[in-house]
């Protein structure tokens, strides 16, 4: 692999940058690896590299259907925080928090890490008290995360309508000053990068349509568009499509697919600077480095795999953000767009061995696992390399819905992105 | 935005006046307390998610506020019936097996 650097940079320009070698190799697929991992997004990328980097398991396939980071990877707002309220949730966020920070410089690429605030608006009474109460928790956690007034949240967030007679009133706001986005293409591409390099073969337009099993049922293989492959350790991180694929190896998991649409405005000059999340009214906004404002939604309320969703969402939430910023009721949307998201009971994600020998999952996160890429990647990775958990996945098990052992962050948040 | 057909306005109305309500034909047991835990997960948590089609359940909440089931094909959104509360999962194997 060639470094990117400066000098790099520079050499190129004199050359009319006719030397950038390709980034990652697209090989052929081989009869047989130590490890296939099922999913060409963030996570499933993320595991081969931290498999072959940090557990030397360099055999390893990575089986994508479409192209890298087309599925929500590719398709989220990109926010990216650690102030979930369970101490299960503080672990595993605030892990993935502290790898977002390096992970540009381990990568040798820019993922565009930008720590520019995430701040959440309370519209009510009920609002207030929960993120006070999460703020405290969060305290005892050790993530940060503050209260603001909502002066302090407008001197924050300049072009936030804090007008006692708005539709939606803010009361206040929590700001986790470290939280922010990143750019989702270069998560993925940064490490398809790095996991290529280490010998991990990444294989896109292959679609596994079976899990093979022996007769000990123990994982032997999958099989796909492009031919059968051989494994003893097959890692699911497939997002919205887990349970198809977890359907092929008979496991039944508690999860429900359903659309989550966001979309683009034209770009313009730098007029936002943080992320402002409103939970409440559904209504997530951030500016791009290119200049667009970048808005997510809620869900759509049925299950579905179609990548679109009802205009009706968009409109409430366009209402919301130009009752909250009057500035941008005369910009002009350019693009909105689906996604597939896998929610779980609890709004908490399944990071685990299965009850099949040789088969893991990381699934159920929903509409909040961007953020948790690096963490939640690292940390599969061990799983299946060692086949035990990490002691900061070891909560988030698939018996959790038998036990009770609940990590609910639906009861706690609602939503979560 | 979907269109649905309510069976008892027995009119195709815009879907903001319906909410979704889960996975139908769902029966809650009789005998709640003596399940097991591996059967209560599986009433409870446990839902089929497929990708195509789909028996649901839709309250026609602005509308006659009554809940009827539908079947829906989940990779293009598209209603292929919608039926009263009480009647049997229609048999849609022939088209099941044309996708
Ligand atoms: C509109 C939207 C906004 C969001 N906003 C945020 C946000 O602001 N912050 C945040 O933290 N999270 C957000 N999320 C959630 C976040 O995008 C996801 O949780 C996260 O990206 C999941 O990453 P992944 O790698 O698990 O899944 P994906 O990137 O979806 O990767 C899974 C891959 O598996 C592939 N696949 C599926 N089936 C098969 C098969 N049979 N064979 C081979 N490959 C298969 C798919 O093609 C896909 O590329 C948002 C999601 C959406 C849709
Ligand atoms: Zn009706």
């Amino acid at each position: 692999m060639r470094k990117y650097s400066v000098f790099a940079i520079a050499r190129e320009a004199l050359r009319g940058n006719t030397g950038w070698p390709e980034q990652w190799g697209s090989p052929e697929p081989k009869k047989s690896y130590d490890v296939i991992i099922i999913g060409g997004g963030g996570h499933g990328l993320g595991a081969a590299y931290y498999l072959a980097k940090e557990h030397g398991i360099t055999n390893v396939a990575v089986l994508e259907k479409g192209w890298l980071g087309g599925g929500n990877t590719g398709r989220n707002t990109t926010i990216i925080r650690s102030n979930y309220l369970y101490d299960e949730s503080a672990g595993l966020y605030n892990h993935a928090l502290r790898l977002w920070g390096g992970l540009s410089q381990d990568l040798n690429y820019n993922v565009m890490y930008s720590a520019r605030g995430v701040m959440m608006l309370a519209h009510n009474v009920h609002d207030v008290q929960v993120f006070k109460r999460h703020i405290h928790a969060n305290r005892l956690n050790g993530v940060e995360n503050e209260w603001l007034t909502p002066e302090q949240a407008k001197e924050y967030c300049p072009p936030l309508n804090i007008s006692k007679d708005a539709r939606y009133p803010v009361m206040g706001a929590a700001l986790q000053r470290r939280g922010g986005t990143a750019r989702h293409d270069a998560v993925a591409w940064g490490y398809a990068r790095g996991a290529s390099d280490r010998g991990v073969d990444i294989i896109q337009n292959c679609e596994v349509t079976g899990i093979r099993r022996g007769r000990d049922g123990a994982v032997t293989g999958v099989e796909t568009t492009r031919g059968p492959i051989n494994a003893s350790k097959v890692g699911v991180s497939a997002a919205g499509h887990s349970s198809v694929l977890m359907q092929m190896a008979d496991v039944q998991v508690p999860l429900e697919s359903f659309p989550l649409q966001a979309l683009v405005s034209e770009p313009v000059k730098p007029v936002f600077p943080c992320v402002v999340m409103s939970n409440t009214v559904h209504a997530y906004i951030s500016q791009s480095d290119k200049g667009e404002l970048v808005i997510g939604a809620g869900t759509d309320q049925y299950t579905s795999y179609s990548q679109t969703g009802s205009l009706a969402i968009l409109q409430h939430t366009l209402d919301a953000i130009c009752e909250l910023y009057p500035m941008f009721t005369r910009m002009k949307m350019m693009r909105s767009w689906g996604g597939v998201v896998d929610v779980t009971p609890d709004r908490s994600p399944i990071l685990a061995k299965t009850p099949v020998k040789g088969l893991y999952v990381n699934c159920g996160w929903g509409t909040g696992g961007f953020k948790a890429t690096p963490g939640s990647a690292h940390v599969f990775a061990h799983t299946i390399a060692r086949d035990e958990p990490h002691p900061i996945n070891a909560p988030y098990t698939l018996e959790r819905f038998r036990t009770g052992r609940l990590i609910d962050e639906a009861a706690a948040a609602a939503v979560a992105h | 935005m979907l269109l649905i057909h309510c069976p008892y306005c027995e009119e195709e109305r815009p879907e903001p006046e319906f909410r979704h309500a889960g996975e139908a034909h769902i029966a809650r047991a009789e005998n709640i307390t003596e399940l097991s835990d591996e059967e209560f997960e599986r009433h409870f948590f446990i839902r089929s998610n497929p990708k195509g089609i789909a028996f649901e359940r839709w309250r026609h909440m602005h509308g006659c506020a009554r809940f009827f089931n539908a079947a829906r094909d989940t990779l293009s959104d598209k209603f292929l019936v919608t039926y009263k509360i009480g009647t049997p999962k229609p048999d849609l194997s022939g088209e099941i097996r044309r996708k």
